[in-house]
């Protein structure tokens, strides 16, 4: 890696004095013709060499996205519409297995749960975040450091680990229980608290906090405080301001916050795993099992496909409705 | 500032609001190390007794030793790969200006906002796909996809602001190339690089579902967990292994952070992690 940068080095100081590379034409015309000359070609080559160093420089990590992210996705989408037979997959045009995740009521019910869960938790989490995110930036003052690292310390750890913590806490015996049995506020165990959905959208609430809190804290650093001032000193009350002026110039980052916590989630295979049970069982393990034990690609992979796309609609149409009410609270 | 302050609504109450959300985001976390030295095999209120037994046991348990071999070996070589790439594309992203540069970058960003399940299945179906046999290599290769966007985010922060006429002064003054290199270049850009490394070896370390689908018979040790997860009378000895867990994190974490702020103070550049 540290080759790489010499290398650059190398290569800028070429350009600025003599270019072995381009040849001696370029080398002797400067000798000849001084200063304005040796300018012009100078430019002449760092335009050109700008875009194809940039492109050079980034093709291996470029590279690298295409064959492991942009082909595969494409070779899943090839794949949802085929058929599997057995151990050969047939490869003849069909949109069965779109009929059969649109329509089959076990897909479609985990379908719809899976959209309510992201959908419920993306929302939570951003009205959550959203004041954390403000008292941090107008009130952190020299704190601002400590605040975010306090924040983000408990997502450093294994996303297992937190599933499983709130496993622990929920549980038939566990903390909250167990602590709720000790001061005496109830009888017995109770089992409402985990395998359920609610226990899904808590624990997933819990485990994307940090990744809504922190597009809205930049947005709002990113806010000119001196607007918020213009429209005190206009006469603007303290609900109207915020409303009228920080609000709207927060919402690109609602929006980040809200796509970045929405469409991962769709997706969670641990958490309705762990916690969930059967009521809260969501698409991610119906696919799991289709890659898996069932051995049907095609049908995990309609299915994954599906879900990006109904999740992707939900979130244009999220970010739609956000930018309308943002206006009309103007 | 001061004057604006006062118009602005409730700050005690936001103050409040904002100390017990920071309690309810790491209380879970607090969890574990709570009942991982509890002598009581099920983690409930009152505590029954302090003990190291679970933390004494994991030593011992040769499945684990081989999941955390397995685990080192992955995290050093996604995050030396995810580094190596996430340098040139952040040097690219910050340095040059060149067509498509926008959409290559949101190509490479991409990870971080898709479900990792369509990450795991489709990069699963290429690899059969190829005829490559699933085995921590393969895991390697899905670990460097997803740690490349953090590894970028970690290094334009310090990239950014560089200073190229630092490295040109240095040229005039008479040093070689790779003497510029060592003695300006390699400095100032250090301290991001050793951040990107500890954070991409941080999220290998804790990856689950990209391992748990691209891996042939090894496990790493979140999948290790899992496995454990299904026995009840195995969850003090998980407990402790993921209070160590946490710290590791924790620590590494900590000193990428403070590494990160000290390149980005030397390209005078600031920005959090995600900024």
């Amino acid at each position: 890696m540290g080759w790489q940068h010499g290398r650059q080095v190398q290569a800028g100081d070429c350009i600025r004095t003599r270019s072995p590379s381009r040849g001696f034409a370029v080398t002797a015309a400067v000798e000849d013709s001084p200063r304005l000359g040796s300018k012009r070609a100078r430019r002449d080559v760092l335009l050109q060499s700008e875009a194809v160093q940039g492109l050079g420089l980034i093709s291996p990590t470029f590279l690298y996205a295409v064959v492991f992210l942009l082909a595969p996705i494409i070779v899943v989408i090839a794949h949802s519409f085929w058929t599997q037979h057995y151990l050969t997959i047939d490869r003849t045009f069909t949109l069965e297995n779109y009929r059969i995740a649109l329509t089959e009521p076990i897909y479609r019910d985990l379908l719809w749960r899976s959209l309510y869960i992201s959908l419920t938790v993306s929302f939570l989490t951003v009205v959550f975040a959203y004041p954390i995110a403000y008292f941090i930036s107008f009130h952190g003052g020299r704190h601002k450091g400590l605040w975010l690292f306090l924040i983000t310390i408990p997502f450093w750890t294994s996303y297992l680990l937190r599933v499983m913590a709130w496993k622990v806490i929920l549980g038939y015996n566990g903390v909250l229980n167990s602590g709720l049995m000790g001061l005496g506020i109830i009888d017995e165990p109770s089992t409402a608290l985990l395998y359920n959905s609610s226990a899904v959208i808590i624990t997933l609430t819990h485990a994307w906090a940090a990744f809504a809190i922190l597009p809205i804290f930049v947005s709002l650093e990113k806010a000119d405080r001196t607007l918020v001032e213009a429209a005190t000193d206009l006469g603007d009350g303290p609900l109207r301001s915020f409303l009228r002026v920080t609000l709207p110039l927060s919402i690109p980052g609602v929006i980040a916050a809200l796509l970045i916590v929405m469409i991962p989630t769709v997706g969670d295979y641990v958490t309705p795993k762990l916690v969930g049970g059967k009521d809260g069982v969501m698409i991610a393990n119906a696919i799991q099992v289709q890659f898996g034990k069932a051995a049907n690609w095609p049908l995990g992979a309609a299915l994954s496909v599906t879900t990006m796309v109904i999740v992707t609609m939900m979130a244009l149409a999220s970010v739609f409705i956000i930018r309308s009410a943002a206006r009309m609270a103007r | 500032m001061s004057g604006l302050r006062r118009f602005l609504p409730g700050r005690s109450w936001l103050g409040a609001y904002a100390a017990i959300y920071v309690g309810f985001l790491s209380l879970p976390v607090i969890f574990l190390p709570i009942f991982s030295v509890n002598t009581a095999a099920t983690p409930k209120f009152p505590l029954s007794g302090y003990t190291l037994k679970w933390y004494e046991q994991l030593p011992h348990t040769p499945a684990l030793l081989d999941a955390a071999w397995n685990s080192l070996i992955v995290g050093i070589s996604a995050s030396v790969l995810a580094t190596t790439l996430g340098i040139l594309a952040a040097r690219a992203i910050t340095r040059y200006r060149f067509p498509g540069r926008r959409s290559i970058n949101g190509l490479i960003m991409a990870p971080l906002v898709l479900p990792e399940i369509i990450v795991a299945i489709s990069m699963l179906l290429v690899m059969l796909q190829l005829g490559l046999s699933l085995s921590l290599f393969t895991v390697v290769l899905g670990h460097v996809l997803i740690c490349i966007p953090y590894s970028m985010t970690v290094l334009i922060s310090g990239f950014e602001g560089f200073d190229r006429s630092l490295e040109e002064a240095s040229a005039d003054l008479g040093e070689s190339a790779f003497g510029t290199f060592r003695r300006v270049t390699l400095p100032m850009v250090m301290p991001a690089i050793i951040s990107s490394l500890l954070v991409s070896f941080t999220i290998s370390l804790d990856e689950f579902i990209i391992a748990f689908f691209l891996t042939g018979t090894e496990a790493t040790l979140p999948i290790y967990i899992w496995g454990q997860l299904r026995f009840a009378a195995k969850l003090p000895g998980v407990l402790a292994l993921g209070t160590l867990l946490l710290v590791l994190s924790f620590v590494m974490l900590s000193i990428a952070e403070i590494l990160r702020r000290r390149a980005a103070r030397r390209t005078s550049n600031e920005g959090g992690l995600y900024a």
